[in-house]
């Protein structure tokens, strides 16, 4: 996983595809529909951001458990990163849903199961990073959040996909709103919303390796300090410098 | 056979006004003005990507020192 985060192949896809995604999403045409009108475009870039979350929150829970089967210090980062990526990406898909309902629904916020749903999930996943900044020792940092961060992703699944579902919401796909059912199945909008969510979901993986390799590069240099620090000390024994003990 | 093909047609017709009704960006595309949008989308997506390989870059830089002074 480590080598093929550092290829560039994959990162030239992301940039394809995404490029398809600006284009295509404004200029291809889109399904006439009332209400919803050129907005539907929104469909390209609001939904990937949901789809790009649920994606990078799912690897960090597989490196949380993977954590507390095998622990280290490297399944610990990757579990954080992914997840603070994920995060980011979260709260883009509130503000753009957001903006989107603004128009459509006349409303910034309703009190509707699915946008509540995501703003509790949101908030679960504040309080896991509150949560590992509470925590000094790097080792119990690690564990609790780890536990944590399966009981976020174990929350996450109903208040997003199920709860919602179980009555009636404005949002689309949900309750006793058919909403996107009628257009999903349009060729026309698939041909571009499924490269736009690969294209988003790659681009997060990206963003989310960089913060990794910055963090593991970040350990390193603590222990060298750690190291260095370490050094003097022994001298401090009685021992003249350069000696090895 | 004909009559089937004429209400077909005449149900085809129907559709397609209520399609007419619903407001699109219809002269804003055929002014071409939608092309300005995508260039500047375009071109700001350029710099946040030529950004990011740049991050990308000075951080297998610094992988790279880093292993360096490991040896």
């Amino acid at each position: 996983m480590s080598s093929l985060l550092k290829k560039n192949w994959w990162k030239v896809i992301t940039v394809i595809l995404l490029v398809y995604t600006i284009i295509g999403g404004l200029l291809f045409e889109v399904p006439r529909l009332a209400i919803l009108n050129e907005t539907i475009r929104a469909l390209f870039f609001h939904v990937p951001m949901w789809f790009g979350m649920l994606i990078l929150l799912t690897i960090s829970v597989v490196y949380s458990i993977k954590y507390l089967r095998a622990p280290s210090q490297m399944v610990d980062n990757y579990a954080i990163e992914f997840a603070n990526t994920g995060i980011v990406f979260g709260v883009l898909g509130i503000l753009t849903g957001s903006l989107w309902a603004n128009f459509t629904w006349g409303t910034f916020w309703t009190s509707d199961p699915k946008l509540n749903g995501a703003a509790i999930a949101m908030l679960i996943y504040f309080a896991y990073l509150i949560l590992r900044n509470s925590l000094d020792d790097e080792q119990q940092r690690a564990k609790i959040s780890a536990i944590y961060n399966v009981f976020a992703f174990a929350t996450l699944i109903p208040l997003l996909f199920i709860l919602p579902r179980l009555t009636d919401s404005l949002h689309p796909g949900n309750g006793g709103n058919p909403g996107f059912n009628s257009y999903d199945l349009d060729s026309k909008l698939r041909l571009v919303f499924y490269p736009a969510v690969i294209g988003w979901a790659l681009f997060g993986v990206w963003l989310a390796s960089l913060r990794l390799r910055a963090r593991v590069i970040n350990q390193k240099i603590n222990e060298k300090i750690e190291e260095q620090y370490n050094q003097p000390s022994e001298s401090h024994t009685g021992l003249p410098a350069g000696h090895s003990v | 056979m004909s009559l089937l093909l004429i209400s077909s047609l005449s149900a085809f017709a129907q559709v397609s006004s209520e399609v007419e009704e619903v407001a699109m960006a219809d002269t804003f595309r055929a002014e071409g003005k939608i092309y300005v949008v995508v260039a500047l989308i375009l071109l700001i997506f350029a710099g946040l990507i030529i950004y990011t390989v740049r991050i990308d870059r000075k951080i297998s830089c610094l992988e790279r020192e880093m292993n360096n002074l490991h040896d």
